[in-house]
């Protein structure tokens, strides 16, 4: 064989090689339970599509949002499926960066929760599949409550909160009235505040886009917050988010806790909680309006427009958030770990209801959230704990910083309040929303 | 003739080394001038100093030089002053010297993140930090460390971190202490205090000039340790210019702000540097 003929067959080698390798997917994701249970089980899907291959890049919250976001907007092209929120969703597919989601009818589109669907679609498109899904609601240590003598309704207000929280309050036991989030950031802090406020009758912007947070609302809304946690809380609130006060709950010391209600799994599993058979849950605490006063999110598979794997991609995506899927994790992990507040199915599976005894509070929870409606007067943006625009990221980082400095009593609340809408203010009008 | 021909074969590598210096801060520039948000594409207007204007009128711009300079100074101050004596403390011999030399440089190894991490939930958690139940058995009100004292907890976990460097370089400028020298001093009668006045601390001088140079590079950029505590809050309380320009660029996602808010951090570290040289460089002849 001369070089010539050696060099024909190499590079007919490559060639046959070429065409048939795999397509490789590469998938961005966040860090927690769910989605490290789908990589586990990522080895099913390549067995069903053996001319797929997929590779998980898997970041931090914070870090994902970063990495996807700077991609994205710089059409990177580095990833063919994102893990995104309920933030980004409409965002990015109203500027056409967002491929539309076509799922074929065995995936039953119309099985996902209507909240869910509606908060990932535009103009009845949906462009990203619900993994998991979660409202916000109250968690309360029951045998606390007996004790005081307190029964509190399905949906109690948030001055009967604070009552139970007074009377349940104990620190030299160990034991605090309530723990509520407290560290800065618009995903941390704000999105409990944001419920809060929607409660009290509030809003981010009127419909001419100017903020709101000197209105009475808010006032009413953050001095309840800082006298209630003062009083009630544990001490280094302002530095508390979500994994903070979980370990606090796990280890008894919370009373009650509003939060998301994926928290709920967690409590309630012996493994983790101390206080396993001790919870119990109410809906989230209203005070003016039902409005609002719960937040809707959803961690959601999403197609970048730009990714050249469009096909593998949707097939993907179509299996990760099938109904077939949660059957899957039901069945390898254990139905108290499936993704849930996705679609009805789980929630009518017998299974799924024997093992989470959250679950009617949380669907509950989820179908009274409705991000086009949420708050008491009209306003201009869509989202429950936060405003879908693209300048809501700054805003929400600088009241945040404001908020926990209140709670921290190193300003006062109208300060912080003053200080936060100049700088609402000053963004907006960066943007170009008003002169 | 004889000298172009050097220089043309230098030119390769001198201009490599000048576009890799050179492109990024251009484009630093470029766009610090326009318009450049992330999340709004496509909308890359000119307009001219705005950015700076943002940056500098900022609420958390004040604030924040003021804590860089504060972090700067004390963790400086700490680190020199404990180090000095830890290294006079260790420098004789003792049986154990080698352990307690591994133990007093480990923490330099511990990662910023964990090293916060650490501090965060270990010490200086005011519910079940080592801290609080001192506190506590003492009969006294925990301290709530990360909300009542934000910026001095992340300049302790930072002292924290830099000493060993500290102390590693005074324990090595101590061993080419002329022992001779010392000798004749205490033959002749001089006290501790005066040995030190007179041969250590002038011995150390050149090293307490490095430790502050090096010190000074790497905590104008601290970062790490803020993040993940205290988050530059409560407030502004403890945010400095670094955590100020990720806050811009990457939770803002404002590219053209965090750049101006770059730029100013080079001018920064430009005017600590002409100090430096000047009251430090003479130090290093």
């Amino acid at each position: 064989m001369n070089l010539k003929s050696a060099l024909a067959l190499a590079f007919g080698l490559a060639v046959a090689g070429a065409s048939n390798a795999a397509t490789e997917l590469v998938i961005a994701t966040v860090n927690n339970g769910h989605m490290i249970e789908m990589q586990k089980l990522t080895k099913f899907f390549e067995q069903a599509n053996p001319d797929i291959t997929i590779k998980w890049v898997t970041l931090e919250e914070g870090v994902l949002r970063q990495r996807v976001t700077t991609d994205i907007a710089t059409k990177g092209g580095q990833f063919d499926i994102m893990t995104i929120g309920m933030y980004e969703t409409p965002i990015w597919a109203k500027k056409n960066w967002l491929q539309e989601l076509k799922p074929d009818a065995a995936y039953d589109v119309d099985d996902l929760l209507p909240a869910m669907r509606q908060g990932l679609s535009v103009d009845g498109k949906l462009y990203a599949a619900p993994f998991y899904g979660e409202s916000s609601m109250l968690m309360y240590r029951k045998d606390l409550a007996d004790k005081a003598g307190v029964k509190l309704p399905e949906r109690p207000t948030w001055a009967q909160v604070k009552d139970l929280a007074a009377k349940i309050h104990d620190p030299k036991n160990g034991v605090y009235g309530i723990c509520l989030r407290g560290k800065p950031g618009w995903g941390d802090n704000m999105a409990f505040l944001t419920t809060l406020v929607n409660t009290n009758g509030g809003q981010w912007f009127d419909m001419n886009w100017k903020p709101q947070l000197e209105s009475k609302p808010w006032k009413d809304a953050i001095k309840f917050y800082v006298d209630l946690l003062n009083k009630y809380g544990p001490p280094g609130s302002s530095a508390n988010s979500f994994n903070e006060i979980l370990a606090l709950y796990n280890e008894g010391k919370c009373g009650m806790w509003v939060d998301a209600t994926i928290a709920a799994s967690f409590i309630s599993d012996p493994k983790q909680s101390k206080v396993a058979d001790k919870v119990a849950f109410a809906q989230a605490p209203v005070a003016v309006t039902p409005k609002g006063a719960n937040w809707l999110w959803a961690w959601a598979l999403a197609i970048p427009a730009g990714s050249k794997n469009q096909e593998a991609a949707q097939k993907f995506i179509a299996w990760a958030t099938s109904k077939d899927y949660v059957k899957l994790v039901g069945k390898e992990a254990g139905w108290g770990s499936v993704p849930t507040g996705t679609r009805k199915s789980t929630y009518t599976s017998p299974e799924f209801l024997k093992a989470a005894k959250f679950a009617d509070a949380e669907k509950k929870a989820i179908d009274t959230a409705n991000p086009n409606d949420s708050t008491l007067p009209k306003s201009p943006y869509v989202g429950v704990q936060f405003a879908a625009i693209p300048e809501f990221q700054a805003i929400g980082i600088a009241v945040g910083q404001q908020m926990s400095a209140a709670l921290a009593g190193k300003v006062t609340v109208d300060e912080a309040l003053k200080s936060s809408q100049n700088s609402a203010d000053r963004e907006m009008k960066k943007a170009g929303y008003y002169k | 003739m004889t000298r172009f021909l050097p220089r043309a074969l230098l030119a390769p590598s001198v201009i490599t080394l000048f576009l890799w210096m050179i492109v990024p801060l251009l484009m630093t520039i470029y766009f610090s001038l326009i318009r450049y948000n992330l999340m709004q594409p496509g909308e890359h207007g000119f307009i001219g100093l705005a950015n700076y204007q943002y940056f500098i009128t900022d609420s958390s711009f004040g604030p924040a030089i003021i804590n860089t300079l504060l972090l700067l100074g004390s963790v400086i101050v700490i680190t020199v002053v404990v180090g000095v004596s830890l290294a006079l403390l260790i420098d004789d011999p003792f049986p154990g010297r080698g352990l307690v030399r591994v133990l007093l440089i480990s923490p330099f190894f511990v990662m910023p993140t964990v090293n916060a991490l650490l501090w965060k939930h270990m010490m200086m958690n005011p519910i079940y930090g080592v801290f609080a139940q001192v506190w506590i058995f003492c009969g006294m009100q925990p301290v709530d460390w990360m909300t009542d004292w934000p910026l001095f907890s992340v300049i302790l976990m930072v002292a924290w971190q830099w000493l060993p460097f500290a102390t590693l370089i005074f324990v090595t400028a101590l061993q080419s202490m002329n022992r001779e020298q010392l000798e004749a001093a205490r033959m002749d009668g001089a006290r501790y205090l005066q040995q030190l006045r007179y041969l250590y601390v002038p011995h150390l001088g050149r090293s307490i000039a490095v430790v502050i140079m090096i010190e000074m590079i790497f905590l104008m950029s601290v970062f790490a340790e803020i993040y993940t505590t205290t988050g530059g809050g409560p407030g502004d309380a403890s945010t400095n210019v670094a955590f100020l320009i990720f806050k811009q660029a990457l939770l803002n996602f404002d590219a053209g702000v965090a750049s101006a808010g770059a730029l100013f951090a080079v001018v920064l570290a430009n005017i600590v540097a002409i100090f430096l040289i000047r009251l430090i460089g003479k130090n290093l002849d």
